[in-house]
């Protein structure tokens, strides 16, 4: 057996490896050490809005499903005129807004979303139109 | 088949390459634009579609007149566009491609293109011309492809092919048709809310496809061995006539209507493209209109018609006009006066220019390595007529 | 068993591009895979709702310059609308965005000129915006249905949905819409860094999308008059329900001869417009 235009073939093949593998090796030796969130201080404020420490969800679920609720968050506010949401969780009623709601409590966009976006490499297009908190000296340190 | 397109001589090479790099240019300019945002072109909130819009709609065009080869051919058993009509095909192809680049390029908001696809809005017209520019560009694949795939093994094409083949007709006036619908369906653009602007843009895209594709012919008999034929050109070049006949009377009814009537909205318009504009559209309108003219006098005498060198030149006149006529002034015409009857100029910028450029270099690539491949498999099968 | 190797690898690849969306779909969505209960999704108790908002412009009471430039500004800040200028401080008419402006008679009402009307009507400051209409071309035209009509009667915008392709732009016969040609967080008068002052309860907007006057649904919402209807003079904007009988600006349409934009091209504009009598003349 002859494998035809061989010399080609192979040089294909390793370009399309080093390309296909340029993620990896591109990030050896990078830190790649997990967030260390800190959540303070929005328990905080979440206390100050509605009495206790409490999220619009479990804390386990927003942080996995957040982006899915703010999609439907967005569509009711802007596209059905519904301002209010009841939590699941707890039944108290929120007011369906990045800016005007989560970014209250969550008031540090570097510590609430930046650390674990940059972390996973996500870039979501949230802030290309809504105002970001103003960053307090403590959320900095 | 693909393969004939990477092998070629040294000149064809350098063709490619001359365009790659025309395309590269434009790119990088495109990647400033998507940066910087619109903001680097010409237009503004008065006159908000342009240079790109203008050449999407003349590129319709031309990919819709491959219809001009496909119906004498395949409805009217005209045997002498065998050989050119996969030309027509491979035409429509590039020319459909560039239409969705030039729609790229204007887009606010590329990234979210899919939107039209997971919001489908029937009400819409730019909807359905999305949907039938992917369906010709579709269409024109396959049957180019299976077609000339046939002819290198010296068979006749497929059965199944047949519809998709007769499909393609309407669906070649259906784009242009719909691309018209983008003008003419809209309240208060007077210069563009006329009933005949979906036949106004079929009889210029009648014309100014089949003269590309007359010269494109000539260029192929020039370059290779592949040789169309006397006589399709000459039919080419009847239709040619008969279409722009019609495009300029439809053409003159619009001045009727709009100076006869005297109703000023329907003539600010024509004001601003053909005498008052302070931008050099005054002169462009003018050298279009005179290109009309001498074109279609000469096309009309047989004498200057059938002399190959004099076809040429009116066919160049011919698409020089149509492109200054329909990819330019066309839409500034809708958009000046605004709708508070005020004259807000428009001119394309450098970098709107060059993207422009660089999106007719990459439609020209196509086109060159499609008809490469075309032509080879006809060298291969020189002489052999084969009966669709 | 006789299956082609082609076939086999046909089969493989689709059942296992299946079975992984299937797993992608299963992790990234084991909560909800619709969405929330509509019920959980309530509008504002306080907000102010209409069968049909309609706005009427009292050119009477619009005494002098200073008061159109109140309204237009506070508009504009409400929104975050970027105010670009010339190096000479002029406006930017190649970047320009507006929600609503001033315009003279014969610029508002083209046509209905003529060269014998009063100089003081001819030179009247007509407040123009989006007329919200009842059958709206640039909902028409939208392709994505990023512009879309509300119960209420309101022309609405989603910023998000837009994709920039401006047919809207083409589609409008009143002007009202202004595309965002480059990043409007460009123009100095959002920059914090350059003295700008943002709303920080509105978002801005992205380049690249279409944005005009949504009649302040979100103040709406929370029980609030639209800004410009907050800033006018007293009774020179009026807003209110043009479907009930007894709201302010029905009484005033059935009585008074109002007049809009461009009606002839069936587009039912909702902005009406009170020239006033002879007091002027």
């Amino acid at each position: 057996m002859r494998l035809y235009n061989g010399g080609l073939i192979i040089t294909g093949i390793v370009v399309f490896l080093a390309l296909a593998t340029f993620p990896f090796y591109y990030n050896i030796g990078k830190a790649n050490a997990k967030p260390d969130i800190k959540l303070e201080p929005a328990i905080k404020m979440s206390e100050e809005r509605y009495g206790k420490k409490q999220c619009v969800e479990p804390k386990e679920w927003i942080r996995r499903e957040h982006m899915v609720l703010l999609n439907h968050w967005r569509d009711a506010v802007v596209r059905d005129e519904n301002r209010g949401y009841l939590s699941t969780d707890t039944g108290t009623r929120f007011n369906m807004s990045l800016q005007n709601e989560c970014m209250q409590c969550h008031s540090s966009k570097k510590n609430f979303c930046d650390q674990c976006h940059n972390y996973m490499a996500v870039k979501p297009f949230c802030w290309d139109c809504h105002i970001a908190p103003t960053e307090k000296e403590e959320a900095r340190s | 088949m693909l393969e004939k397109a990477l092998e070629g001589s040294k000149k064809y090479w350098a063709w490619l390459i001359l365009l790659s790099a025309l395309a590269s240019v434009g790119f990088y300019f495109y990647l400033q634009q998507y940066a910087y945002g619109l903001g680097l072109t010409g237009m503004h909130r008065d006159v908000s579609w342009g240079l790109y819009i203008g050449q999407f709609t003349f590129l319709v065009g031309v990919a819709a007149s491959a219809v001009m080869l496909v119906i004498p051919y395949y409805l009217h058993d005209f045997k002498k566009f065998g050989k050119i009509v996969i030309l027509g095909e491979f035409l429509a192809i590039a020319a459909v491609l560039m239409c969705m680049l030039f729609i790229m390029a204007d887009m606010g908001q590329p990234g979210r293109f899919m939107n039209i696809m997971l919001h489908p809005s029937p009400q819409s017209v730019m909807f359905w011309d999305f949907l039938v520019l992917a369906g010709y560009l579709a269409l024109n694949a396959v049957i180019g492809w299976v077609t000339l795939g046939a002819d290198r093994k010296g068979m006749p094409p497929p059965t199944w092919i047949k519809p998709f083949i007769y499909l393609s007709i309407p669906w070649a006036i259906s784009i242009h048709t719909v691309t018209a619908f983008l003008y003419a369906g809209l309240p208060g653009r007077h210069f563009w809310l006329t009933a005949i602007m979906a036949a106004r843009f079929l009889a210029s895209a009648f014309a100014g496809g089949p003269a590309l594709l007359l010269m494109l012919a000539l260029i192929v008999r020039k370059l290779t061995k592949f040789d169309p034929g006397k006589e399709p050109i000459q039919a080419l070049a009847k239709i040619v006539t008969y279409a722009m006949f019609a495009n300029v009377f439809f053409l003159a009814l619009e001045f009727f209507t709009a100076f006869y009537s005297q109703i000023p909205g329907h003539m600010h318009a024509f004001d601003h493209l053909y005498a008052h504009s302070a931008t050099p559209l005054v002169p462009m309108m003018w050298v279009s209109t005179a290109f009309a003219l001498i074109s279609l006098g000469m096309l009309f005498f047989p004498a200057i018609r059938k002399n190959e060198t004099t076809l040429v030149m009116a066919c160049i006149m011919l698409f020089t006009s149509l492109w200054i006529d329909k990819g330019f002034g066309l839409v500034i015409g809708g958009f000046v006066p605004n709708p508070f009857d005020e004259v807000h100029e428009y001119w394309p910028t450098l970098p709107e220019g060059i993207i422009t450029v660089g999106i007719w270099a990459i439609g020209f690539l196509v086109l060159t390595m499609l008809y490469k491949v075309a032509i080879s498999v006809r060298e291969q099968t020189a002489g052999v007529e084969i009966d669709h | 068993m006789s299956m082609k190797r082609r076939d086999f690898l046909k089969i493989a690849g689709i059942s296992s591009i299946l079975s992984v969306g299937a797993k992608i779909a299963e992790a990234t969505h084991p909560a909800w895979v619709t969405g929330p209960d509509p019920k959980q999704l309530v509008p504002n108790k306080q907000a102010l709702s209409a069968k049909r908002w309609a706005m009427i412009v009292d050119m009477t009471k619009f005494k002098t310059e200073a008061d159109t430039l109140k309204v237009i500004d506070a508009c504009h800040r409400a929104h975050n609308v970027p105010d670009f200028r010339t190096p000479d401080g002029k406006v930017d008419k190649k970047l320009e965005v507006k929600w609503i402006w001033q315009a003279g008679f014969e610029r508002a009402f083209p046509g209905q000129d003529n060269k014998y009307m009063s100089e003081h009507l001819k030179d009247m400051p007509f407040m123009v915006l989006c007329n919200h209409c009842d059958n709206p071309p640039c909902v028409r035209v939208c392709p994505t249905q990023a512009t879309y009509k509300l119960k209420n009667g309101i022309t609405m915008q989603d910023m998000h949905r837009c994709i920039g392709c401006r047919f809207c732009m083409a589609g409008c016969p009143y002007g009202a819409r202004s595309f965002n040609w480059v990043d409007p967080r460009k123009a100095a008068n959002l920059d914090v860094k350059r003295g700008g002052k943002l709303n920080n309860e509105y978002p801005q907007r992205t380049k690249g999308v279409v944005e005009k006057c949504t009649f302040c649904t979100e103040r709406l919402q929370i029980g609030k008059m639209p800004a410009c209807v907050e800033a006018a003079p007293k009774g020179a904007l009026l807003f209110g329900d043009l479907e009930d009988q007894n709201s302010e600006i029905r009484k005033i349409i059935t009585t008074r001869y109002t007049i809009r934009r461009k009606p002839d091209l069936g587009t039912g504009p909702a902005i009406y417009y009170l020239i006033g009598g002879s007091d002027h003349a």
